[in-house]
């Protein structure tokens, strides 16, 4: 196994070839926030937060989906890294309608995690109070668009782990937003297996289960990676 | 023999804090857990001046110089509005006080009822007094008693500049003692890490 080197805010570290900027960051000892990221499921650079300086690059790279490669510098907290991210954040809050205090994941929510993580006090930019479904027609489940961010984990863990594909993304911009089946009700999608994987890896209270109100949603994200190393290398530890 | 000369207390020495808290669109529920504040309490009131509060203070008219200012809740209505505007020129530090003045939270989610071609206001006074209401039903108006709602629901900081922000649905009162303690001997409280800042 060939390995890369690089540095990552000054540490000198060394990773298998094929790792993402992410492995060789948290390699280094290093973390940067992210919300779209997942172990057990492929990269997708949705989110944003995980974005990080390279040496020689005017452009920003989101860690999570570029590979590492030989002698790269890479700097993961400077001011105007943080300053993004902040951003980012404060734009998750403005342009969903969250509304922590009744939440299902209150507590449990990692967008809320990461606003602490990157210092958000308050939100810069304006509400918009995006008029949104919630689709209950699931027996077990509900989503709520409101409080979703797009990340895709739902979509990924569906398709790359349950093998069913229940879910996808349709429209674009501010109309983007996430489709049961062939944009139908969750609950009429025969391709769902109610495995609940969707809700288990959702970062935020957008997926959830009937049965749980506010401040009460148990996530268990770490079962996508459990599940991926079960079938690739033969290892089960839940 | 001299007289030794005591040593100045430097809490003496301090002007007493002039300190006000304000109820805007809110469920009072920061001023509760402001109240949580228990045996707190005592030490604030002898360090401090309430010149202005709905659970601490009778006065009704939001005096001149205030030092600190707690804010809870949104700003829905011409009275919420006019007193943010008045407590702004009169205050030099004013606190976001919990997530409805951060966000506008819970109230501000009337913001959703819009119906086209009314705003938020109209469309929630006509739900409420004239949908659901028997033939009788008619849109509260009396002008310099109930103060009119405003077209939408806003959080504290798009109306006037904020200073400080101290999140949480409410703030807990260990966070509200953190956040003032230091108020208290001049310094600004860091409103950072999962103790201070987390929403909700």
């Amino acid at each position: 196994m060939s390995v890369i080197t690089l540095q990552v805010d000054g540490r000198d570290v060394a990773v298998p070839a094929g790792s993402t900027l992410l492995q060789a960051i948290r390699a280094a000892g290093l973390s940067v926030p992210t919300l779209c990221d997942l172990e057990g499921l492929e990269p997708v650079g949705a989110c944003r937060l995980c974005l990080v300086e390279l040496e020689g690059s005017q452009r920003l790279l989101p860690a999570c989906a570029s590979e590492a490669s030989e002698g790269q510098v890479i700097r993961t907290d400077t001011a105007q890294l943080q300053g993004y991210r902040r951003m980012a954040v404060e734009l998750f809050f403005a342009e969903g309608n969250h509304v922590c205090a009744f939440c299902v994941a209150n507590g449990t929510c990692e967008l809320q995690d990461v606003a602490v993580a990157v210092g958000m006090d308050h939100s810069r930019f304006p509400y918009q109070y995006p008029q949104r479904a919630v689709d209950a027609s699931h027996p077990r489940f509900s989503l709520d668009h409101n409080r979703c961010i797009l990340c895709t984990r739902c979509v990924r863990v569906c398709d790359q782990i349950e093998g069913a594909h229940v879910w996808d993304v349709a429209e674009r911009g501010s109309d983007c937003r996430i489709v049961a089946g062939l944009d139908q009700h969750w609950g009429e999608v025969d391709a769902c297996t109610s495995c609940g994987k969707c809700v288990d890896v959702c970062p935020t209270g957008a997926l959830y289960a009937k049965e749980d109100t506010t401040a009460e949603k148990h996530p268990h994200p770490e079962r996508a990676g459990q599940l991926r190393r079960a079938r690739e290398q033969r290892q089960w530890t839940p | 023999m001299i007289a030794a000369t005591p040593a100045q207390d430097p809490a003496q020495a301090r002007p007493r804090l002039r300190l006000a808290t304000v109820w805007l669109a809110g469920c009072s529920g920061c001023h509760m857990s402001f109240l949580d504040l228990d045996e707190f309490l005592f030490e604030l009131a002898a360090a401090v001046d309430i010149v202005y509060s709905p659970v601490a203070s009778d006065t009704k008219i939001y005096p001149e110089q205030v030092d600190v200012c707690l804010v809870e809740g949104a700003v829905a209505n011409v009275d919420n509005l006019q007193l943010a505007l008045t407590l702004r020129q009169r205050t030099a530090l004013v606190i976001s006080f919990g997530d409805c003045a951060i966000s506008a939270n819970v109230p501000g989610l009337r913001n959703l009822c819009s119906a086209p071609g009314r705003d938020s206001a109209r469309t929630v006074l006509e739900r409420g007094y004239l949908e659901l209401a028997d033939a009788s039903g008619q849109l509260p108006f009396a002008p310099g008693i109930v103060p009119e709602l405003l077209p939408k629901v806003l959080p504290l900081h798009e109306v006037i500049p904020v200073d400080l922000y101290l999140p949480g649905c409410p703030p807990s009162a260990e966070r509200i003692r953190a956040a003032i303690a230091p108020l208290l001997v001049g310094q600004r409280p860091r409103i950072e890490g999962s103790s201070m800042l987390r929403f909700g």
